[in-house]
């Protein structure tokens, strides 16, 4: 694996690899020194277009557990309006000698570019791109809900290790249009056998979703009470996709959005006993999501912040050290 | 002025219009003769072309291409773009206003004229803006652009659209006054704000903002039904979508005065580029669906659609060199065109050369109304403005080896049929063998009839 761009890119196998290795290191995670060597002397580097310290400090551990160096880059702004553009900036971190690039930037398709316009030789791992993708968050999603459900089918490891997710149905709840956790999601669940169900008001689905390999509903209740999802992951609702400014409001107020499409305790108890509810964060508590919901014991979305890290570690250690022959390539 | 270089030609087994093989002379600026081969005699010291198997065109025109000069010579000048167009097989082209100072006064289309006719590869003929900075909110002194020696009749805000209804509705009714025609860059603002590519499925799949048809197609319905109201004639610019066929061949059945444009690049490329994320595929209007060009191409074969305008937008590399997001719209198009239209419209058997003849040159000369100098038959006494292009020969495209000083072709590495092998403004050479005949061998008597012949209205309509 050269690159990690999009969810769409995985295979079946590349998927379980990235997730039975993530479990691998996870269980690294519980000792007392949390430190592996894997990386020594590989750098990675955080080129950070936009604003996302959970993001970017889940990566830092990642790497620094890995005992990479890493640099942080904070390089907001557009390249047009102001400072270095991309290119120059790729430039710049492939003439310092950087393995991999961990890019979060404000535009689909820029980690992308950064792979394939020849500007730079390091690996780059897509961490959110515009409305398009975010691979690693998908795939601590997949790594959480394999945890947990998987091992309910009986027989195999009770984690989940080695095993997909054929059966499970996972509702993806809010704001599907602007969402690269969704896009995300919604790929590595169907390659990993899940059923995924959409819910969203209508003005929050893209024109164009009928292709995708999943279920869309405009009604929340139904889909829980008829559907009886396993999982449900609450997508965060961004402040601007309420007002009436220039694109138009999404839907009338918060209120009734939080009426028609939030997790509150009425629709928490309507879930099965086993499901798990899920927020990629950062939380609009009493939007999406209650309180109630957000602190219940169904909730496991402070464990989705402990799984990024393992999930990154992996997708780090495929990427620079995936070569069976590299030095120090082992757990 | 330099006199230097023959101005008299002898085309041997030319196909006039892919027809019969034919022997043409070119003297004195216009058509001198027209004879079966061998037939007719060379005037002494005429050179003499071997044109077999190729067919000559009258010289292009095109009705949108964009100069950038005044303003942004970074990415183009008159001189370069006309040099293109010459490359391109073109003899005419109409600059779009959207330069900077914007072209909607007087003093900006007469600069923009003298520019393109100093360097001499084609005639140009400025497009005025129908509002003040293209800005929306009042109209420009449309008639003095009218009436300035540049002789404006296309009027266009293109790169914006004009969306207020009643002020549409009032250029369409005012340039009756001197045979103008409003040129219209059909995108409703409001449901396109932030849209980067065509909206659909790949949009939906890889996370771009959705530029919906109706953008298009709703500013298309109205404009027609106010055509129709007011009596004007209304052009739409760079059609894109089945449904803007639908509506324009709707409308051209109720009898109404509407003219259509579609871009080389709509006939051939879609949205699916875009999975690249490669700016060159940025384009305004977007790329659309196969479905679409299919719709277009059909539109153009039976008519619906009038013209094809190259849309020609060269952009610089650092305006191009970046995220998708911040990237320029716009991709250039003078050098390909020609060859587009013979691959998705000759080669496909769905037209023939006249056809080209009449998308590429009759028409939109009759549309921009410069249909006395261009767009003409090839007959003896005609203005020698013509086209010879070889549609055996293949080229694959290098955007560093065109004549525009852009690199933002789509079409770079891509094979396509057709070359042009020469283009004459006025009986001057411009193109010969292939290649774009610079400066020394400009001719004075072609400069001179450029002032005296220029852009005119037909006998007895408007103007002064």
């Amino acid at each position: 694996m050269k690159h990690l761009l999009s969810t769409a890119d995985l295979s079946k196998d590349d998927a379980l690899l990235l997730l039975d290795t993530a479990a691998q290191m996870a269980a690294t995670q519980s000792r007392a020194i949390k430190k592996l060597p894997t990386l020594r002397g590989r750098t990675v580097v955080n080129l950070f277009f936009e604003d996302s310290t959970r993001t970017r400090i889940s990566f830092e551990a990642a790497a620094k557990r890995l005992s990479a160096d890493v640099i942080n880059f904070s390089a907001k702004g557009s390249s047009v309006s102001k400072g270095e553009s991309l290119k120059d900036t790729a430039l710049t971190l492939h003439a310092m000698g950087a393995d991999a690039v961990v890019v979060r930037h404000w535009a689909s398709g820029a980690p992308y570019q950064l792979a394939h316009a020849g500007w730079l030789d390091a690996g780059v791992l897509n961490a959110g791109d515009g409305t398009h993708q975010h691979p690693t968050q998908a795939l601590l999603d997949a790594f959480t809900i394999r945890r947990h459900l998987a091992g309910r089918r009986g027989g195999g490891d009770p984690d989940g290790v080695g095993a997909d997710l054929a059966g499970l149905r996972v509702a993806i709840v809010g704001d599907v249009l602007h969402s690269r956790v969704a896009r995300s999601n919604v790929a590595l669940l169907r390659t990993l056998g899940a059923e995924v169900t959409l819910v969203s008001p209508p003005t929050l689905v893209p024109v164009g979703v009928e292709t995708w390999p999943c279920r869309t509903s405009y009604d929340l209740d139904a889909t829980l009470a008829d559907w009886r999802p396993d999982a449900v992951m609450m997508l965060r609702v961004q402040r601007e996709r309420m007002s009436g400014g220039t694109g138009g409001a999404f839907f009338p107020s918060p209120h009734e959005y939080t009426r028609y499409y939030g997790l509150d305790a009425r629709r928490l108890a309507m879930l099965p006993d086993h499901a798990i509810v899920m927020h990629p964060g950062p939380m609009n508590r009493g939007l999406e999501i209650s309180a109630e919901a957000a602190d219940s014991e169904r909730a496991v979305i402070v464990e989705q912040v402990a799984n990024g890290v393992a999930v990154r570690m992996a997708a780090l250690y495929l990427l620079l050290a995936g070569d069976p022959s590299a030095e120090g390539n082992d757990l | 002025m330099t006199t230097t270089g023959p101005t008299t030609y002898v085309l041997r087994r030319v196909r006039p219009l892919g027809g019969e093989p034919a022997d043409v002379v070119l003297s004195g600026g216009v058509v001198a003769a027209v004879g079966a081969p061998g037939d007719v005699d060379a005037p002494r010291g005429a050179v003499e072309v071997d044109g077999a198997g190729h067919v000559l065109l009258p010289g292009l025109v095109d009705l949108h291409t964009h100069l950038r000069e005044p303003g942004r010579e970074d990415a183009e000048t008159v001189a370069s773009g006309t040099r293109a167009a010459a490359a391109g097989g073109f003899t005419a082209v109409h600059a779009m206003a959207n330069t900077s100072p914007v072209a909607d006064t007087a003093g900006v289309v007469e600069q923009v004229w003298r520019l393109g006719r100093d360097a001499g590869f084609v005639d140009v003929h400025p497009v005025g803006a129908v509002t003040v900075g293209l800005a929306g909110e009042r109209l420009a002194e449309l008639g003095a652009m009218a009436h300035s020696a540049a002789r404006v009749r296309v009027f266009s805000d293109d790169g914006r659209c004009v969306d207020d209804p009643i002020l549409m509705r009032r250029a369409l009714e005012y340039v009756k006054a001197f045979d103008g025609v409003v040129a219209q860059h059909a995108q409703e603002p409001r449901l396109t704000e932030g849209a980067q590519m065509n909206e659909g499925v790949v949009s939906a799949e890889i996370g771009l903002a959705g530029w919906p048809a109706v953008a298009e197609e709703a500013i298309i319905a109205r404009d027609v039904l106010l055509a129709e109201h007011v009596g004007s004639r209304l052009h739409v610019c760079h059609l894109s979508t089945a449904g803007s066929v639908e509506i324009v061949r709707w409308a051209k059945s109720r009898g109404i005065d509407v003219t259509a444009e579609v871009t080389p690049h709509h006939l051939v490329l879609t949205d699916e580029l875009a999975r690249t994320y490669d700016p060159t595929f940025k384009v305004n209007p977007p790329l659309r669906t196969a479905a679409d060009v299919e719709a277009v191409r059909a539109g153009l074969a039976d008519g619906t659609i009038d013209i094809v305008a190259t849309d020609h937008a060269p952009h610089t590399r650092e305006d191009k060199d970046c995220e998708w997001g911040a990237a320029a719209f716009g991709m250039t198009g003078l050098e390909t065109a020609l060859s587009v239209v013979q691959q998705t419209m000759v080669d496909t058997g769905r037209m023939t050369w006249a056809d080209v003849a009449r998308v590429l040159s009759v028409a939109p000369a009759r549309i921009g109304r410069i249909g006395h100098a261009h767009g003409r038959p090839v007959a003896v006494g005609e203005p020698a403005n013509l086209t010879l292009v070889d549609p055996a020969a293949t080229r694959v495209v290098d955007g560093a080896a065109q004549a525009t000083a852009s690199g933002n072709t789509p079409f770079a590495g891509r094979e396509l049929p057709g070359r042009v092998v020469a283009t004459f403004l006025r009986g001057r050479a411009t193109v010969l063998d292939g290649t774009v005949l610079d400066g020394t061998v400009l001719d004075a008597g072609a400069r001179g009839a450029g002032v005296l012949d220029g852009p005119a209205a037909p006998a007895g309509v408007g103007a002064r």
